[in-house]
């Protein structure tokens, strides 16, 4: 199989196992070109992708920005602050709109869960989610999963712990999705309150105990404490979370093994893990931001290789 | 089902005489080969690569002799043109071709548009002094762009409903080139 079996990235949850394995190997390629001293290719000379952000990202942002232009693309940004979203209009306009400029591909963050699949039933063009509200967030779930590929050489098998804000975090139920796909064992850690109702039906492992978590685990995702989706008061104090769910050395010095760490950033220092952790040897934070622009050019060139 | 013919253009030992003398062309230009690189443009230029560079080494007693493999997919000009997703290969290049001569090397020389892909993916590595094109078969009449090899081990006039197949021992189980009548 050398093709993708869809049209757009909306979510994992859309893909086949086949499918992360040809983004991973064409990730592979990539991640070659980008460790050349001239970085770019240029494969979409003729295509043009439009940034469309509806909610703040730096890291999401630029590395997409970054992937687009690494592969020769033209890039549009637009960040909906600054648009003509304020002035009243609709997600279709908006983007139908942009789309009559000759645009083939777009890449979206929206804060509304599903905005992405309504929109790809809606338009012409290709489509990337790049974050929709608590749904999905699937390039960083596929770097995450190539990082942990990269370290451990393997995917099936190993134990993975995704610690914190379950419930309101895109990067969680994307991971999890991936993560079944490719045969890994999976558990969610967190305080109750952040655990989903339904988690049970997803498959996972559920363990409230930080500890436990990670002597059974070979990776640790650990997740940021989202303030700004906590409508409501979900843990007593901040303190009290990183006391509970909070990594820091001396913890996993007492383990008998070697946890690989991650976080999908942006980190809160002090709070979900400790500076000493975040930047240890164990920490696989900023490959993860490296292979973040190599995965990203692997979906947008294989997305961008079915436009006709 | 289509009927496929095919006939046997170039046997092994006629293909083994061929590399000798395309291997000696190459030493009496650059006798050393200190200054130059041999790359071999991926998937399949890499054998013919691999088999000189045994020749140089073996039979003519060339003590180094650097040797690299391009994969030319993110350059090619038919992205999207075709029905499949060009599906890459492995670049495996770890000197800089920085004021270096050149040897791109291939199996098949056609329209000449993978050489073309390949000059631009070789910019990537630096600046050669010159670069220069060894191909085993040239398809002469055939050519989209002004690209002519060096170095060429036979001359064959095929039409474009026929397709030239390079088969190697270590990867197809034996050397032999075929004409198939698609």
């Amino acid at each position: 199989m050398s093709e993708l079996s869809v049209k757009h990235l909306l979510g994992i949850k859309y893909l086949k196992e086949s499918d992360i394995q040809l983004i991973f190997e064409t990730a592979d390629h990539f991640k070659e070109v980008i460790n050349r001293s001239i970085k770019k290719v240029p494969s979409l000379r003729d295509i043009t992708i439009a940034n469309i952000f509806f909610e703040n990202s730096t890291r999401t942002k630029l590395s997409f920005e970054l992937a687009e232009k690494r592969l020769s693309a033209d890039v549009l940004n637009f960040s909906a602050s600054q648009s003509s979203v304020k002035k009243g209009e609709t997600l279709i306009d908006t983007v139908n709109n942009i789309l009559s400029m000759k645009v083939d591909m777009v890449v979206m963050r929206h804060p509304n869960p599903g905005a992405g699949i309504f929109l790809s039933k809606h338009v012409e063009a290709s489509i990337v989610n790049a974050g929709d509200g608590a749904h999905e967030h699937p390039t960083q779930a596929l770097l995450d999963s190539y990082s942990i590929r990269e370290k451990l050489g393997d995917v099936a098998g190993k134990n993975v712990v995704i610690v914190g804000d379950i419930l309101h975090s895109r990067v969680a139920l994307s991971n999890i999705f991936a993560l079944k796909l490719q045969g890994a064992n999976v558990k969610v850690c967190g305080p109750k309150t952040l655990l989903p109702k339904y988690i049970d039906s997803l498959g996972v492992g559920v363990e409230t105990n930080l500890r436990k978590a990670l002597e059974w685990c070979d990776v640790a995702n650990m997740l940021r404490i989202q303030n700004e989706r906590l409508d409501i008061s979900y843990f007593p104090t901040t303190r009290e979370y990183t006391q509970q769910f909070g990594v820091n050395k001396k913890l996993l010095d007492s383990l008998d093994k070697e946890v690989v760490i991650m976080h999908p950033g942006p980190i809160n220092r002090g709070v979900e893990i400790t500076s000493d952790v975040a930047d240890s040897k164990q920490s696989i934070i900023l490959n993860q931001v490296e292979n973040g622009v190599a995965i990203r050019m692997a979906v947008i060139y294989l997305l961008a290789s079915k436009i006709k | 089902m289509p009927i496929m013919s095919q006939k046997v253009l170039l046997s092994s030992k006629e293909i083994n005489i061929i590399l000798h003398r395309l291997a000696c062309q190459l030493l009496e230009n650059h006798l050393t080969f200190e200054n130059t690189v041999l790359i071999g443009i991926q998937p399949r230029g890499k054998f013919v690569a691999q088999r000189l560079t045994k020749i140089l080494k073996e039979e003519y007693k060339v003590n180094h002799i650097d040797l690299g493999f391009l994969d030319i997919t993110f350059f090619r000009d038919d992205f999207r043109r075709g029905d499949k997703t060009l599906e890459a290969t492995k670049t495996n290049i770890d000197f800089l071709v920085e004021d270096k001569n050149v040897v791109l090397i291939d199996d098949v020389l056609y329209t000449g548009r993978s050489i073309n892909a390949a000059l631009t993916a070789l910019q990537s590595f630096g600046r050669p002094k010159d670069v220069e094109l060894l191909c085993l078969i040239d398809r002469r009449f055939s050519r989209h762009l002004p690209i002519q090899p060096n170095y060429r081990g036979r001359q064959v006039d095929a039409i474009n409903e026929e397709k030239v197949k390079v088969m190697w021992e270590e990867n197809d189980g034996e050397d032999i080139i075929y004409l198939v009548n698609r």
